[in-house]
């Protein structure tokens, strides 16, 4: 183009807009301002003038290259699509035994486990009233529990992801059942899911067993075990799911992310681990809201972010530490009680969200998750809701498809400005472990929980069904319940209990013991003791109590 | 219903918590600040309370209407709770439960003694409101008291 057409093009581009800015202002009733979830001012339209295409190589590039803007492998979902892991945990463990062959004989390779909430509190099932015994998820308090969780069933052929938080016992009774069966622990490879302490002190406090201090410790000693001897188990995903869950916007639950993983990395390095030899194992795990664009761009701006701190803060050579792994899960916060197959619908949206922004795994929630523990039926749509994305919307034909879009682009800039700004603040403030031990994280999460509850109860936020377009309420669908039985729960406490009896008492305290010197000693690995305990027979709760008692209980700091 | 057309000699004090094993508390903490903002006195707690120190704070608290949080099972021991409060002569003060209780499970709460079932996307115009009421009605039971 010569300079004369240069000018003549701006001149007509110049004439065009301000001649739809005139009809636009005409044309619309209220010329409100919109803004997104993350209070980023949206625009009517965008144009070249709001992002310009020059520099593509350096802030786009090529999927699988620096800076990672259009995804992290090659070929993207074009090649392999995302596993598609639900979670899955009730009752008892032949339960979950038995639903876990369900999903491997409907084809699925990654599986979860999520352990009963008596577990999540560092107790037996002895411990705890029976009535909530299995009723959201699997009782897993010994190697032999998990031994018949995974009956029949070859793990070396698994991935599997596990909500294991701090002390990790669930891994070491699977490495025990590993050892019972001969496998050697290199063909053993899953995700210590819910292994991010700081995320659990901040937002999900049902998982926060340990104190701060304890718990940094512990995932560290967890880290370094893993590298020596499970090279395919990544020991760490860091949770943004759950801050946004309680409230953090889209870009506080990426910089809050980031700042955590940074504070991760800092703390192996001062450990003495080179960041080519860890970073590559680490995984993130993000909430997709309704938001579509508003997600896509926190999930570009994430990859983007996360390639330029390995590469230039960390000086990582290995393009594998520079990978922005995740996994997502459809916001549960998005689904309403009334009208609840509608939540259907608002599943396949956050889906779409999810694909767009380059995810390697998904969890899809169950239009009835509002209403109780998700039931088959139910989880069986979520996870077609995902095929029929694939094969027959076709969302995976084209990698990176909304990029070059002057919105998603424009917006994806933004995003990132917003989180570094945010993740700016946390470094001021002494880094993410600080951050959180003085409770400023919890506040900010806290104060965006509230605005977007008083967008919602003023009706600036729309959910349909709950502050317009209502129906009468017996539109709620009654949906099925699935409830452990009592008679098995019992059965298996029973049996719980008689095998605590029968075990060689002498050998577990020993190894309860050893736990504790290993807690009190700064240089032994502690999580090498916990496997052994396992080995041991010793269980769940004893292994908890012995660490509670050295390392400190978990008490989250509550910031109303 | 405002604070204003209601009187009250002093303003409803209520205890906000959370029972049994689960810890997802942005619920139980927002309803907390709703009802502090509309001028209540509020006694908050973390969650994993054990059902005697409900009781116990109840009591010592004074406390018109307690709030429980279940988002994850534990509304399954609340016929417990309301046991232990009638057993210590409590049965004056009213119980709200608020979070992810299935319909059917609904009726047992509520023939155990419980006032009132919140589900996801209520208004927190009806949460005070509610809340007020049964101030009132808590009130007048521990009045009539014989």
């Amino acid at each position: 183009m010569t300079r004369e057409q240069k000018t003549r093009e701006r001149w007509k581009f110049v004439e065009s807009r301000e001649t739809w800015k005139k009809l636009y202002e005409e044309q619309i009733d209220s010329n409100k301002e919109i803004f997104n979830r993350s209070g980023i001012p949206i625009n009517p339209l965008y144009t070249p003038e709001d992002w310009e295409e020059q520099q593509y190589t350096e802030r786009l590039g090529f999927p699988g290259q620096f800076p990672m803007t259009r995804g992290i492998y090659p070929s993207m979902h074009r090649g392999r699509t995302w596993s598609q892991r639900q979670l899955i945990g009730l009752g008892t463990p032949d339960d979950y035994n038995r639903r876990l062959k369900q999903l491997l004989n409907a084809g699925a390779s990654a599986v979860s486990l999520i352990p009963c909430n008596s577990g999540f509190r560092g107790l037996d099932c002895d411990e705890v009233d029976s009535r909530l015994l299995g009723t959201c998820g699997t009782i897993t308090n010994t190697i032999g529990d998990m031994e018949d969780c995974f009956r029949n069933v070859d793990i070396a052929r698994l991935s599997t992801a596990m909500n294991d938080p701090s002390p990790f016992t669930l891994l070491a009774f699977l490495i025990g059942v590993a050892n019972r069966r001969n496998i050697p622990l290199k063909n053993i490879s899953g995700t210590s899911n819910q292994s991010d302490y700081i995320s659990h002190f901040v937002a999900n406090h049902m998982f926060f067993r340990l104190s701060l201090s304890g718990s940094r410790r512990m995932l560290l000693d967890h880290i370094e075990y893993c590298q020596k001897n499970l090279p395919y188990w990544n020991p760490i995903s860091i949770v943004g799911q759950h801050m946004q869950q309680a409230g953090a916007t889209p870009a506080e639950a990426m910089a809050f992310t980031l700042s955590t993983a940074i504070q991760y990395a800092d703390d192996c390095i001062e450990r003495g681990m080179e960041p080519d030899t860890f970073l590559p194992r680490f995984s993130f795990f993000f909430d997709i809201s309704i938001s579509i664009f508003e997600e896509v761009a926190k999930f570009r701006s994430g990859r983007r972010l996360w390639a330029q701190i390995t590469r230039e803060r960390f000086n990582a050579k290995d393009p594998r530490s520079w990978r922005f792994r995740f996994h997502g899960q459809t916001s549960g916060v998005d689904l309403t009680r009334q009208q609840p197959l509608n939540n259907i619908a608002r599943v396949t949206a956050q889906a779409i969200a999810g694909i767009f922004g380059g995810l390697q795994s998904m969890h899809t929630d169950s239009y009835d998750e509002v209403i109780s523990t998700p039931s088959e039926e139910a989880s069986k749509i979520a996870v077609a809701t995902q095929n029929i994305l694939k094969e027959e919307a076709r969302l995976c034909d084209v990698i990176d498809p909304l990029a070059g879009s002057y919105y998603v682009e424009s917006l994806t800039d933004q995003m990132e400005d917003k989180i570094c700004r945010t993740m700016k603040h946390i470094e001021d403030a002494g880094g993410m472990y600080k951050a959180v031990e003085s409770g400023l994280v919890q506040t900010m999460i806290g104060e965006s929980a509230k605005a977007f509850q008083e967008k919602v109860d003023n009706g600036e936020q729309k959910i349909i069904g709950v502050n317009c377009f209502q129906e009468n309420q017996q539109m709620e669908a009654n949906c099925s319940i699935d409830r452990p039985e009592p008679d098995l729960i019992d059965t298996h406490v029973a049996k719980f209990k008689r095998f605590k009896k029968e075990r060689d008492q002498a050998k577990v305290n020993s190894a309860l013991s050893s736990l504790q010197e290993a807690a009190n000693s700064e240089t032994k690995n502690v999580f090498e003791k916990v496997v052994d305990a396992a080995h041991a027979d010793a269980t769940h709760g004893e292994i908890i109590a012995v660490l509670r008692q050295e390392l400190g209980f978990g008490e989250p700091l509550i910031v109303a | 219903m405002s604070m204003k057309e209601n009187t009250f000699d002093y303003p409803p004090k209520v205890l906000v918590t959370k029972i049994g094993l689960d810890g997802h508390d942005r619920g139980s903490r927002i309803v907390a600040a709703y009802l502090r903002d509309a001028g209540m006195e509020v006694v908050y707690t973390s969650p994993w309370q054990k059902i005697e120190a409900v009781v116990r704070l109840a009591l010592e608290e004074d406390v018109d209407v307690i709030g429980i949080s279940s988002l994850a099972t534990d509304h399954l021991i609340i016929p417990q709770l309301m046991g232990r409060l009638r057993h210590s002569g409590l049965e004056h003060i009213k119980v709200v439960v608020g979070g992810i209780i299935p319909a059917a499970e609904q009726a047992n709460l509520i023939e155990s003694g419980v006032s009132h079932v919140f589900h996801p996307g209520v208004s927190r115009e009806l949460i005070v409101e509610t809340f007020l009421k049964l101030t009132h009605e808590s009130r007048n039971a521990n009045e009539n008291r014989p």
